[in-house]
């Protein structure tokens, strides 16, 4: 043993345990732990004793009260017979409703603008910088009320909706369109869907293995939508058409019946996707940028078209670049959706801290749930996004 | 913008301390009275040009701070929104509220609050536009609705379309400002408010003259000043300063003759005019101070409401009840 640490003969004895920087640094953790512990036991202790003495109602009694207010949107049924409780889950649908849509639409959109800002043609490129620039400079708050209005101002009256084949409407009002009715054999349309999804898949799989052995590619794209959606089509029909539509029409004040995209939601998404979309763009130019021009090089070289290198050479590492700050773009767009209260878009903030709050007045119990509520959506957002950065991640073999 | 109010407002309420509050001493202390009003409804409470706060709302906050500190002017008025009133009440940010607040059992009783009083009584009407060719609400079947967020009328509104079956879509705004620009943009086909809240907005569109408020009303609307429960002292110092203003009209005594009338040999003059202050905890000028600066609850109404505005509301309800309306304060003595 020549490791002169190794000597045994030369270890010091044992110091007594107060001295021992194992056990005092163990010491200090449980004091900040407990002066933590006792910091929020005051605070729960203090709050509830300062609500009882003015007389507040606390407590989560007022969940299962009738609310007694009706809500412009809701994914599930919902009228003034229902509780409060109702209203939290109807604000939480809605407000994952605009961000699910956001997040799709920005992200196309900043994909587009992103790839556009690096083109080679000057004015695709300026015209994508002009976007950028001036999109992300301006305070959302100040473009959501520019779309509401803009949405209002330029579109006609009801009475005056545009419509397309008397069955879609748009107005001021919103876009009307025929909502589907499903009958009872339309269960064999939907096992066709499914079908068509897994088929698909597998046809991926065959098709991957086929170009490993052979080098053949094969049309992937173009049969998997065949399969998706013509195979149902044909199924519908003769299954004999178990699919009708409700068509909205023009009735003495508002288009009855049918779906509808209210404008809320809409100047919200155009508002939320395009200003996200101007972030997102200059992540993906970053990320595109960031992988070395060899590769494109190379890919050229091999005889790839510039698409083909686009999709199969540069995106696939720009991504591992893209992705992490794509997250936080995710997680900025669903807080900011918190700001439809303003244009009226009935969002978590605006029904439960908004209304129920009032009507019920307790403020400590409804606006703890609303955090929680957009923490719990912020982390399984960064989780799912973890996982798929993982699964991206350069894979060495 | 909005959510970050709410939230140092709930911090407020977790972090003020729980010593027993003397609203009181805290406004002599401040030597200003903290009011929460509107953030700006014509009539009731809103700012003119110059930044001054005037309203019949307005007027009850310079009430107390004539009868609290002697000066009607020393007041801090903090707008707040419908959704942020009553919490902003709660956490101690402002002393009292005065701001079209309608008085509801469940409001008294479970939000720790007090009314203490009600300074004008209103009720629930629809505003829609001429063009509509509508003469009553029982014709709005189907129609998209503008409305304020977090106020009665939400409430009234579902259980008059309920009761009547019919079926709306209503469109919540934050602001009374942002409900009036839905409206006329053509988002919905009607407005509903407070009766008089309809006729102060309407005055604000383009064309007043395009829209019309039905004649139906569908709700009591008894409108008050509120003050925070478990402080006797204040609350009755505010009760009383708006009894003291309908007392004053009912005796006759205005801002115009109010020095005549310290001399006055009826009793009851002479105990509106002094001898009571002690009693509230204030001056024995409080009562005089409130006539002088701010004038008699008649006066207040034809200035910020009545003729002598442009909303040219008539006193109806608001009258005495001695001249057929419902206005009547328990006497001071």
């Amino acid at each position: 043993m020549s490791d002169p640490r190794h000597n045994s003969t030369e270890l010091p004895s044992k110091p007594p345990i107060w001295n021992d920087p194992k056990y005092r640094a163990l010491f200090f953790q449980a004091i900040l732990i407990a002066g933590l512990a006792f910091f929020g036991y005051t605070i729960i202790q203090n709050t509830l004793s300062n609500m009882e003495a003015r007389g507040i109602s606390t407590g989560f009694a007022f969940m299962s009260e009738k609310s007694g207010f009706d809500i412009l949107q809701s994914l599930i049924p919902f009228d003034s017979d229902s509780t409060y409780g109702k209203t939290f889950i109807v604000g939480i649908l809605n407000t994952l409703l605009v961000t699910g849509l956001g997040i799709i639409f920005a992200t196309i959109l900043g994909f587009i603008i992103g790839i556009a800002r690096l083109s080679n043609n000057w004015l695709i490129s300026r015209l994508a910088a002009v976007y950028i620039e001036t999109f992300r400079n301006i305070p959302l708050l100040i473009q959501l009320f520019f779309w509401y209005f803009v949405v209002l101002k330029s579109l006609p009256q009801v009475r005056n909706s545009i419509s397309f084949f008397d069955s879609v409407f748009l107005s001021n009002r919103g876009l009307y369109i025929p909502s589907p009715i499903f009958e009872n054999g339309f269960i064999y349309t939907g096992i066709a869907i499914l079908a068509g999804i897994i088929g698909s898949l597998i046809l991926k799989k065959w098709a991957r293995k086929r170009q490993e052995k052979t080098g053949q590619t094969f049309p992937v794209f173009l049969s998997s939508l065949g399969l998706i959606i013509l195979l149902p089509i044909i199924v519908l029909f003769l299954s004999g058409n178990p699919l009708s539509w409700e068509i909205p029409k023009l009735g003495r004040f508002n288009i009855q019946g049918g779906a509808s995209l209210i404008p809320e939601l809409f100047a919200l998404l155009l508002g939320l996707s395009i200003y996200t979309a101007a972030f997102i763009a200059e992540i993906v130019r970053s990320g595109i940028t960031a992988v070395s021009h060899g590769q494109t090089e190379a890919a050229l070289s091999v005889g790839l078209t510039p698409a083909q290198t686009l999709r199969l050479v540069v995106i696939p590492q720009a991504l591992r670049v893209i992705i992490p700050p794509l997250t936080s773009q995710y997680l900025n767009l669903f807080k900011n959706s918190s700001l439809a209260t303003a244009i009226g878009y009935p969002d978590l903030v605006a029904v439960f801290m908004g209304t129920t709050l009032n009507q019920t007045g307790q403020a400590v119990e409804i606006i703890a749930m609303t955090m929680a509520v957009y923490l719990t959506v912020s982390l399984l957002i960064s989780m799912f996004m973890n996982w798929y950065n993982a699964k991206m991640s350069l894979v060495e073999r | 913008m909005r959510k970050s109010v709410l939230l140092g407002l709930a911090t407020a309420a977790i972090f003020s301390s729980s010593v027993q509050a003397d609203t009181l001493e805290d406004v002599k202390k401040a030597g200003v009275l903290k009011c929460g009003v509107s953030t700006g409804l014509g009539g009731f409470s809103a700012a003119d040009d110059k930044g001054n706060w005037k309203g019949l709302d307005v007027d009850v906050c310079r009430a107390v701070a004539a009868a609290v500190l002697g000066d009607a002017s020393k007041v801090k008025y903090n707008p707040l929104t419908a959704k942020e009133r009553f919490t902003a009440l709660q956490s101690g940010e402002i002393d009292m509220l005065s701001r079209n607040t309608t008085w509801t059992l469940t409001r008294d009783a479970s939000l720790g609050l007090n009314f203490a009083g009600v300074n004008y009584y209103d009720g629930q009407g629809f505003m829609v536009t001429k063009a509509l060719g509508v003469d009553s609400a029982l014709k709005l079947d189907g129609a998209a609705v503008c409305i304020q967020a977090g106020t009665t009328t939400e409430l009234n509104l579902a259980d008059y379309f309920k009761a009547n079956n019919m079926k709306y879509k209503a469109i919540t705004f934050d602001t009374s400002d942002q409900t009036i620009k839905g409206f006329e943009s053509g988002r919905c086909d009607m407005l509903t408010s407070d009766q008089s809240q309809l006729y102060s907005l309407r005055i604000k569109l383009a064309k007043p003259d395009s829209a019309i408020v039905l004649p139906e009303v569908i709700s009591k609307e008894p409108l008050g000043p509120v003050v925070r429960q478990g402080d006797d002292k204040w609350f009755n110092i505010v009760k009383w300063s708006l009894n003291a203003m309908i007392n004053a009209e009912e005796m006759g005594v205005t801002s115009k003759n109010v020095d005549e009338m310290k001399t006055s040999k009826d009793p009851a003059i002479g105990r509106l005019m002094g001898g009571q202050g002690e009693k509230l905890g204030l001056d024995d000028s409080w009562s005089y101070n409130i006539i002088k600066q701010v004038g008699n609850y008649g006066e207040s109404f034809e200035r910020n409401v009545g003729t002598g505005s442009p909303l040219k509301i008539s006193r109806g309800l608001n009258a005495l009840w001695s001249k057929g309306g419902i206005m009547y304060a328990p006497p001071i003595r």
